[in-house]
């Protein structure tokens, strides 16, 4: 875990008031971020936060509308092919070969990075392995569960051995068990040192995932820093929701004031922000209250952002 | 660092097609690899109308007048206009259906923009993948008018290129007409074009039989040039305007190059 902001020099990607227009509207308004060697690095948010567009920037395969973007200390205006040689990129959805078999999905894609058909052939047994996928192999893309799919985009992002690997929210619509099996195979990814960039809109990916993170909402960017960092900034260190039966919660106009430091109301429940959640569970029940239920947990990603949006995530 | 890169983009983008191109042939000969029954299928096509009405129309029909007035078997006189149809055929339906697929559907451009390829790789790759596989229906299909016996004069060569011209001018108009389409249904439009195309720029029977008006609307047709540059190089007799024919092809070739590398452009690299 890095706590400082990166330095300069190791910086793989450097952005400086980087901003997206299409048409009248603003996607990415004026981003500053830095992105060091060997790092993962998130971005959080909403959908329609102008994650997509950043990543497709850093991507090359989207024309920059104002600022300045370095990826590879080269300029993505310019140089795009040769920065795209050196990064990988998973894409938000699947864009897999549905005419060709998994494995000819990984050795075409190397070719198109100028591989030999014997390298090719090579690191797609080998990712085969990583991706847990060499006995379907010779099979068709398209019976593939919705993990297995995603494995195989990761590993055919991994063909050309990318200095950079990018993932466009990486596990979205996949279930608990797909998800871990993917937040495992990204992690030894990161252990042997790849530079990873995400987007996301879980906090619990998020907080496995990353070093430092950067909150995106609507086409800004609202705070940047570790997860621990940021949940220590913007929440207190523990949680106490409330959930009252329909109608109850809407009447308890004043009865919750001074319980904790900070309250929020949501459609369905009370969230309360102290650094000790029993003490406030107790003190509610004291005063009579009767939710329904009582959930005592620690603050997570999501309460930050709550805090700095007065939005939850996910809608 | 805007000064160096002007240059860049003033020209057409074509211009910087690369050999990286070749991967996206590769690709389509992986695909069809597994699908080569569809490629055996694009050579009975023509066959069977050379067949069914070079032989058993023609049978009725008897000699026709040819290119230059001679009177030519009118198995002579259709078959070169067949080849030019199913030239265009392979070219639109590759540049139509497929193209649209991988365009929309299967986001199989959009992968391949994430590695060093270029949008006008893209468009040169899958145009010379329609000539490659053109080319293989066209050498298939002379060598069945040889051995019939029909046609035999040593212009017969010059048609493989020549039908080559018809499959890269339909080909890169197609694509570029699909980079423009929204849905399937927006096919029905190209259809409507196509199929009174084939029926009636000359294929069946010689443009003389319109009154003038419209004969010279039928001349101004892209099939036309294409049925009768293969007719007049399968007869041998090869006038002037052999080379307005080609002119006129190449200009669709390159205007619908220039334009789905444009529209590519503006699709995949928002």
């Amino acid at each position: 875990m890095t706590d400082r902001p990166p330095m300069s020099d190791s910086a793989l990607i450097r952005a400086r008031g980087l901003t997206k227009r299409f048409g009248a509207f603003t996607a990415v308004d004026a981003v500053d971020f830095e992105v060091a060697k060997g790092e993962s690095f998130g971005f959080l948010g909403p959908n329609g936060a102008g994650k997509t567009s950043t990543m497709r920037m850093i991507g090359c395969v989207s024309p920059i509308s104002g600022g300045t973007l370095t990826v590879l200390d080269q300029d993505p205006t310019t140089q795009g092919p040769s920065i795209r040689s050196r990064i990988g990129v998973v894409p938000q959805q699947d864009s897999l070969d549905t005419e060709l078999t998994v494995r000819e999905n990984l050795v075409l894609y190397g070719r198109y990075f100028g591989l030999s058909r014997a390298e090719c052939g090579r690191r797609a047994d080998e990712l085969l392995e990583f991706a847990q996928l060499t006995e379907r192999q010779n099979d068709e893309v398209e019976p593939l569960s919705g993990g297995m799919k995603r494995r195989l985009t990761i590993a055919r992002a991994l063909i050309n051995e990318p200095d950079l690997l990018l993932l466009d929210e990486p596990t979205t619509g996949l279930d608990p068990q797909a998800r871990h099996l993917l937040w495992d195979r990204l992690y030894r990814l990161k252990q042997r040192g790849v530079t990873l960039v995400l987007t996301t809109h879980y906090m619990d990916e998020a907080e496995q995932l990353c070093d430092r993170l950067v909150v995106m909402d609507k086409a800004k960017i609202v705070a940047e820093g570790s997860p621990r960092q940021l949940i220590d900034r913007y929440s207190t260190k523990e949680v106490t929701e409330l959930r009252f039966p329909a109608g109850v919660q809407e009447s308890l106009d004043g009865q919750l004031d001074g319980l904790a430091d900070r309250i929020e109301r949501l459609a369905d429940r009370v969230l309360l922000y102290a650094d000790d959640g029993e003490a406030v569970a107790v003190a509610a029940h004291e005063r009579g209250l009767q939710p329904e239920t009582v959930l005592v947990r620690r603050s997570t990603l999501e309460d930050v952002f709550l805090r700095l949006t007065g939005r939850s995530l996910i809608e | 660092m805007t000064g160096p890169t002007l240059p860049l983009r003033v020209a057409p983008p074509i211009m910087f097609g690369s050999r990286r191109a070749l991967r996206l042939i590769e690709r389509n000969l992986y695909v069809y690899r597994h699908g080569w029954i569809v490629i055996v299928s694009g050579f009975f096509e023509p066959l069977f109308y050379l067949l069914s009405i070079g032989f058993g129309l023609g049978a009725l029909v008897g000699n026709v007048p040819g290119p230059g007035g001679a009177s030519i078997p009118y198995q002579l006189f259709v078959a070169p206009a067949l080849l030019a149809s199913s030239s265009m055929n392979g070219a639109i339906t590759e540049a139509t259906f497929n193209f649209f697929f991988k365009l929309r559907y299967q986001k199989t451009f959009d992968a391949i923009l994430s590695t060093p390829l270029s949008v006008a790789d893209i468009a040169l790759g899958e145009m010379g993948w329609g000539l490659i596989r053109g080319a293989l229906y066209t050498v298939g299909f002379i060598g069945v008018m040889v051995v019939l016996g029909i046609g035999v004069s040593p212009w017969l060569l010059l048609t493989v290129p020549a039908a080559l011209l018809i499959s890269f001018g339909f080909g890169a108009v197609g694509m570029a007409a699909t980079s423009f389409m929204r849905t399937w249904q927006d096919f029905d439009l190209i259809q409507l074009i196509i199929l009174p195309m084939f029926l009636f720029s000359g294929t069946f029977y010689p443009v003389e039989t319109y009154p003038d008006g419209l004969r010279f609307i039928v001349q101004l047709t892209p099939l036309y040039q294409g049925v009768d540059l293969l007719r007049s190089l399968a007869v041998g007799v090869v006038g002037p305007e052999a080379i307005f024919h080609v002119a006129y092809l190449l200009v669709m070739g390159f205007a619908g190059l220039f334009v789905v590398s444009r529209r590519l452009d503006r699709l995949l690299l928002k």
